[in-house]
């Protein structure tokens, strides 16, 4: 069996599973956040009764995160449902917010869910984790099985704990090579959906392995994983080794045990992929598998520049960003917004030295650049959101100059329906 | 692809807190119009079977039949890759499909993400809540992107009852058959959305396997719905389940 088809295995309590078959699946994490979290309640409510009680009150972790620091009056009452819900379950694990003015205010805020889950040790190797969020896949950095479910099937879930899934067959990508230093796992991800398309993994689990792989942290393996829904994948993993149980040190006190694909496991297909070969590349509008090379796009006019979400805005992404700002040594041309993930990214902004630069942190080589200061730590604009959410792009862009997603940035290129001009960012 | 049905579940497997009785379910919120689907003698197309002995019971105690829906009227046409952005904005996403009037105001912004150029006439018509379009035919991929449930529910807020497409992206598939909002019925063959125009009038015949388009006068064969469809005539996998006697049903 593959790692995904032992996971689901030993949750259904089978003792082998080939894929396309049905089970019943006993649920380790079930993750909620602002945008979902109030219709999940709902239907848990309507469907269990208004007196119910989650099935475990441990294992449902609840995070807001996308529509926050905004004073749209739904936005704000969606988390004041949480909250009421939360104390009402004694839920152990809600990341509460509720002075907008001042993030740091808030002891218990986190910011975007995936990065959050990762942080706080509920991401763990052989777990089954499911969320009201399409890139739950990003959790697959980890060894376990992680994916993205409705409002109805989480109302179950919180219920029961457990969820109704198809075995899912697993294509397997073998990532060899030194990673230049100028690649990201950002890169490789877009690399491969280019190759396979925006539906090359739909209903198929993603096996991310071999030499490149190994020598990724945490943080980049999550960029990996965390695009996979990009690719219509279920599922992504990546074995679990020495650096996710280094990373999960004193992050939680949980067992948790590994697994691992078997050498004669079968996949549906594999991928081999030279990295050391490998050269930047980007997304153009409007679709993630639009690939084309870095260098081929050089002379497009870039009109503004985003550095944000689960994809982009971890502290490794900073730091890459905050690099070659230190080395172009110029000011941005274009209004640069940075929006880190979490609480603890936007710390690190502020606190880590960046390695090369003389003990300069990101925020201040940020600053020296003249890129906006660093913001609250949310979702942000990737998504839109309220209309007064920051860097939100409100007016369609009249030029039809194009800019693109380079550095982790925006996931999913649509949502600023906008009309007359594509609209990515690009930093350059 | 129906991953929402029952397939080896029996009472005892579900967790006790399941079997706690609970109150009659409001059901104030589906004001789904519905066109009265007329039965037709049917043809039967290959229905796939159960694969449990207790699956199987449950299906004939349900009184599981192979769908017999037919939905007849206006469609709207759209083509590949159409993601959960272009059908429901995310500026929308604080509406909370669980509340009645929420669920309504959904249904009026279906489709609203939809480019201008490349789709001139409105799902929804300004000023309406509910859409003149029953039937949606789309290409590849539909409903790719992010898993928000308030998708498919706003279509089917909207009125629609079925998006035939050539595939689906898992979550939205998934989606609209836990709500039970829309039947996500699949093309045999690619190439519909190119033929068929917006406005044209069509019937959908699940007994059959089969659309109509009577404007155009040409027919498309569509695969079985399979364990899906008991699912969604139901009314979603909660409605479902209880019918089946997977879970209790609620006291009046």
């Amino acid at each position: 069996m593959t790692t995904t088809e032992k996971i689901l295995a030993r949750a259904s309590e089978h003792a082998s599973l080939e894929p396309g078959e049905n089970v019943w699946v006993n649920v380790d994490v079930l993750m909620t956040h602002d945008v979902c979290g109030p219709g999940t309640i709902g239907i848990f409510k309507r469907e269990f009764g208004e007196d119910a009680k989650v099935w475990d009150r441990e294992k449902v972790v609840i995070i807001p995160d996308h529509y926050i620091f905004t004073s749209d009056e739904r936005a704000n009452r969606n988390v004041d449902i949480l909250r009421d819900f939360c104390a009402e379950q004694s839920i152990k694990y809600f990341y509460d917010i509720k002075d907008l003015s001042n993030f740091k205010a808030n002891p218990d805020y986190k910011g975007v869910c995936h990065v959050a889950l990762a942080q706080e040790g509920h991401c763990r190797p052989g777990e089954v984790l499911l969320g009201t969020d399409s890139h739950t896949c990003n959790a697959g950095a980890f060894g376990q099985f992680a994916t993205g479910i409705g409002n109805t099937d989480a109302g179950f879930v919180m219920g029961t704990g457990k969820a109704l899934l198809k075995v899912p067959p697993t294509i397997r990508f073998v990532l060899d090579g030194e990673m230049p230093p100028y690649l990201l796992a950002k890169d490789l991800i877009l690399q491969i959906i280019g190759e396979i398309s925006v539906s090359g993994a739909t209903y198929k689990s993603m096996e991310f392995v071999g030499s490149t792989v190994e020598s990724l942290n945490m943080e980049e393996r999550m960029t990996l994983c965390n695009m996979v829904i990009e690719a219509g994948g279920k599922n992504g993993v990546v074995p679990a080794d020495e650096t996710t149980f280094k990373y999960l040190e004193g992050k939680t006190s949980v067992e948790y045990e590994p697994v691992y694909s078997d050498a004669q496991a079968r996949f549906v297909s594999d991928y081999r992929f030279d990295v050391s070969k490998l050269e930047p590349v980007v997304a153009k509008p409007h679709s993630p598998d639009n690939r084309a090379l870095a260098r081929e796009c050089k002379d497009v006019k870039v009109d503004r520049v985003y550095i944000g979400s689960c994809t982009g805005g971890k502290t490794e992404d900073f730091f890459a960003a905050a690099k070659l700002f230190f080395a172009s040594g110029k000011k941005v041309k274009v209004p640069t917004f940075l929006v880190p993930a979490t609480q603890k990214v936007w710390m690190d902004v502020y606190s880590i030295p960046v390695p090369g630069t003389g003990g300069k942190t990101c925020s201040q080589i940020f600053e020296e650049a003249g890129c906006d200061t660093p913001a609250s730590p949310s979702c942000g604009a990737c998504l839109g959101g309220p209309r007064d959410t920051y860097a939100r792009m409100n007016e369609p862009m009249v030029r039809t100059s194009h800019c693109f997603c380079k550095i982790g940035v925006l996931h999913d290129i649509n949502f600023m329906n906008l009309e007359e001009s594509s609209l990515i960012f690009m930093f350059n | 692809m129906a991953t929402a049905t029952a397939t080896a579940l029996s009472l005892t497997e579900v967790a006790p807190a399941v079997l706690a009785l609970v109150p009659a379910v409001s059901r104030a919120f589906r004001h789904r119009s519905r066109v009265a689907p007329h039965r037709r003698p049917a043809l039967k197309c290959h229905q796939s079977r159960p694969l449990t002995a207790v699956a199987a019971a449950a299906a004939a105690a349900a009184g599981d039949s192979p769908s017999t829906a037919v939905f007849h009227g206006e469609c709207f046409v759209v083509g590949d890759n159409i993601d959960t952005d272009q059908i429901i904005p995310a500026e929308h996403l604080t509406l909370v499909p669980s509340k009645p009037d929420e669920y309504r105001k959904l249904g009026s912004f279906a489709f609203v993400g939809l480019p201008t150029a490349a789709y001139p006439t409105p799902f929804v018509a300004p000023g309406e809540e509910k859409s003149r379009y029953a039937v949606i035919i789309g290409g590849a991929n539909f409903g790719c992107g992010s898993s928000r449930e308030h998708a498919p529910v706003a279509l089917g807020a909207a009125g629609a009852r079925a998006v035939l497409a050539e595939s689906y992206a898992r979550i939205f598939f998934r989606n609209s058959v836990a709500t039970g909002e829309v039947y996500p019925l699949e093309l045999a063959d690619t190439g519909a959305w190119k033929e068929c125009k917006t406005g044209d009038v069509v019937t959908v015949d699940l007994a059959n396997c089969i659309m109509i388009n009577h404007t155009s006068g040409k027919q498309y064969k569509l695969k079985p719905i399979g364990d899906a469809g008991p699912v969604i005539e139901a009314g979603g996998i909660f409605a479902y389940a209880r019918k089946t006697g997977m879970i209790a049903s609620k006291s009046a």
